[in-house]
């Protein structure tokens, strides 16, 4: 079990508004699935190098030319909210916690 | 005389080629194949208007006409599954969040195929995000298994394999995170090809988890599977992790021989979790291979019982991750109810994304947050080291791996959705495949009581080919592709519902 505190830390972490309900199956639920990844525990590791990809990826470069990119009406067309050539969205200043 | 709905992309292109037949005529009978298996299967989350897409296959009929040349694929109607970017029509990811997106851009393996003159049908349900093992998970509707409309068809490319079972498109697109196009590919009797990570670019699929999503075809046989694959490989500067390698003429090299390959069934997938009846079609796989000259023999891989728990560590972490794209200002659904922008987010986030996704967010960003994240992710991290070290070992002495896809064949609608780990489970065999990047195939295997069941075939990285060839051997010699066309070509009073 995760305590109802431990999930509402979470999912603050992750701007998720849930309900009491989704809080209450998140604890148990969340809990099971974390005792399950313990199983984990009992492998020696030490020393191991971690995998972050699955096959040899090297960074990729490319020389700093302007290409081009999609156009302003396009990027916009999909906005829920906006005002002439930009994204709306509510006031910033004053709000979060 | 047959419908044309029933061929493989295959043998239309030979008749089209020929001009035996017109795109158009090919259209039209998928349009009536739709029509009659669609409003029970369910696996269309939209369908292109059939005006316009005739209108594309009288051009594609009018260069053949003409004699100009033609791509690999003209003419033939393909579906996609919804978390890939087609211009101009809705792209939703099976989610709510996505509701009102339309992308105003293709995704790589869509340009590809607009290249070859294929005719894209519509965008085809899956899970949300690719999150989930049986498609409830979709925000739309469940999409049904065309063998039996009370089981599911599989996950998350659920509307992608049952579309191709069902005939509603000859050929469709996937994408497969832990088993996405093989689980579904199984479980409806169909051919389905998870490639190499980094030969299919991803650009343009909606992200899920990024060192494990890769795109894939699936299709009626082995031979689609090749043609499909080889349209869709190769280097894409959009995509940073893509490959920049050579895409071998898979369709050629089909029929190369396979005596003499050696091929490993790893112990840790035919233990007491999998189906008796399950494990017994495996047998009879590996005798039929060893008629054909493949040496097959028993292997051992210990890590492969850790994998579920590091996939699904993995998977979640990347996915709380790429997900933070979802706050509703540049696309997609708003909450208009919250004052400011912090309630904005997560009043949109909360109400946007359904129950699954909601809890692999939370998984993944418990297992990257502080305090965890060395225990959790990291862990991870490292345990799929040896994972790719064990498969590096056997990957020494041997061509492939033969395994069950799944420990059962298509469960019931609602059997599993209650339980997470419980649908977790169903992903065991196939999710260590992703999480070492190698190729994989899901092969038809035949039936057991009157479901179908796959036959999971993987190989070296880059080594598609390979198992191709023992996959194409295996169908030819077996016959069991032919299961699924006879299920197309079943009267629907005649079939099992």
């Amino acid at each position: 079990m995760l305590t109802l505190s431990e999930v509402e830390y979470v999912a603050s972490l992750a701007c998720l508004e849930l309900t009491e309900e989704e809080k209450k199956i998140f604890s148990q639920q969340l809990g099971e699935i974390l005792d399950f990844f313990r199983q984990l525990d009992i492998l020696d590791t030490e020393g191991i190098e971690p995998a972050f990809h699955s096959i040899p990826l090297k960074n990729v470069f490319r020389n700093d030319i302007k290409g081009n990119s999609i156009e302003h009406e396009k990027a916009l067309s999909n906005a829920p909210q906006r005002e002439g050539e930009y994204f709306k969205i509510p006031k910033i200043i004053g709000g979060g916690e | 005389m047959e419908s044309l709905y029933n061929f493989t992309s295959y043998e239309l292109r030979e008749k089209l080629f020929k001009k035996k037949v017109s795109s158009e005529e090919v259209v039209k009978s998928i349009y009536e194949r739709i029509e009659e298996k669609e409003e029970k299967i369910k696996a269309f989350l939209y369908l292109c208007k059939k005006e316009e897409v005739l209108e594309k296959a009288r051009r594609v009929d009018k260069k053949i006409a003409l004699g100009e040349e033609v791509g690999k694929l003209a003419g033939i109607p393909v579906g996609i599954k919804d978390n890939m970017c087609v211009k101009g029509i809705p792209a939703t990811g099976g989610s709510k969040i996505l509701k009102n997106f339309i992308p105003p851009y293709n995704a790589t393996v869509i340009e590809k195929l607009l290249q070859e003159d294929v005719i894209i049908m519509g965008k085809l349900n899956c899970d949300e995000f690719a999150m989930g093992s049986s498609n409830e998970n979709s925000a739309c509707y469940p999409v049904r298994n065309p063998w039996d409309l009370n089981r599911v068809p599989g996950g998350s490319s659920g509307g992608s394999a049952a579309s191709v079972a069902a005939s509603e498109v000859i050929l469709s697109l996937g994408s497969d995170t832990g088993g996405s196009i093989r689980l579904p590919a199984s479980f409806c009797g169909i051919v389905g090809i998870k490639p190499t990570y980094g030969r299919v670019s991803r650009y343009g699929l909606i992200a899920f988890a990024s060192s494990l999503d890769q795109i894939g075809p699936l299709s009626k046989d082995v031979r689609d599977g090749a043609l499909m694959l080889e349209v869709i490989s190769g280097y894409d500067r959009r995509d940073s992790t893509s490959v920049n390698m050579e895409v071998p003429p898979y369709l050629s090299l089909l029929e190369e021989d396979v005596k003499g390959l050696k091929v490993g069934i790893p112990e840790e997938l035919t233990g007491d979790g999998i189906d008796e009846d399950i494990r017994k079609r495996l047998s009879e796989a590996v005798v039929l291979f060893e008629k054909l000259g493949v040496i097959c023999e028993t292997v051992s891989l210990p890590t492969l019982s850790y994998a579920l728990p590091v996939y699904y560590i993995i998977s979640s972490s990347e996915a709380s991750s790429n997900l933070a794209r979802f706050d509703g200002v540049r696309y997609g659904y708003r909450d208009f109810t919250g004052e400011d922008i912090f309630s904005m987010y997560k009043k949109t986030r909360g109400k946007g994304f359904g129950p699954e996704v909601k809890r692999r967010i939370m998984l993944g960003t418990y297992a990257l947050s502080a305090g965890y994240y060395d225990a959790c992710y990291l862990k991870a991290q490292k345990v799929r080291t040896l994972l790719k070290r064990d498969f590096e070992r056997v990957f020494k002495d041997f061509d492939a791996l033969l395994s069950p896809v799944a420990p059962t064949t298509a469960f019931l609608i609602g059997e599993k959705i209650k339980d997470p780990l419980k649908m977790y489970l169903t992903d065991i065999c196939t999710i260590p495949v992703n999480l070492a990047g190698l190729p994989s195939i899901s092969v038809p295997a035949g039936l057991i009581k009157g479901l179908p069941v796959g036959l999971q075939i993987t190989g070296r990285i880059f080594e598609e080919s390979t198992i191709l060839r023992l996959a194409y051997s295996f169908e030819q010699n077996s016959g069991y592709h032919t299961v699924s066309v006879k299920y197309s070509r079943q009267k629907p009073e005649e079939s099992n519902y």
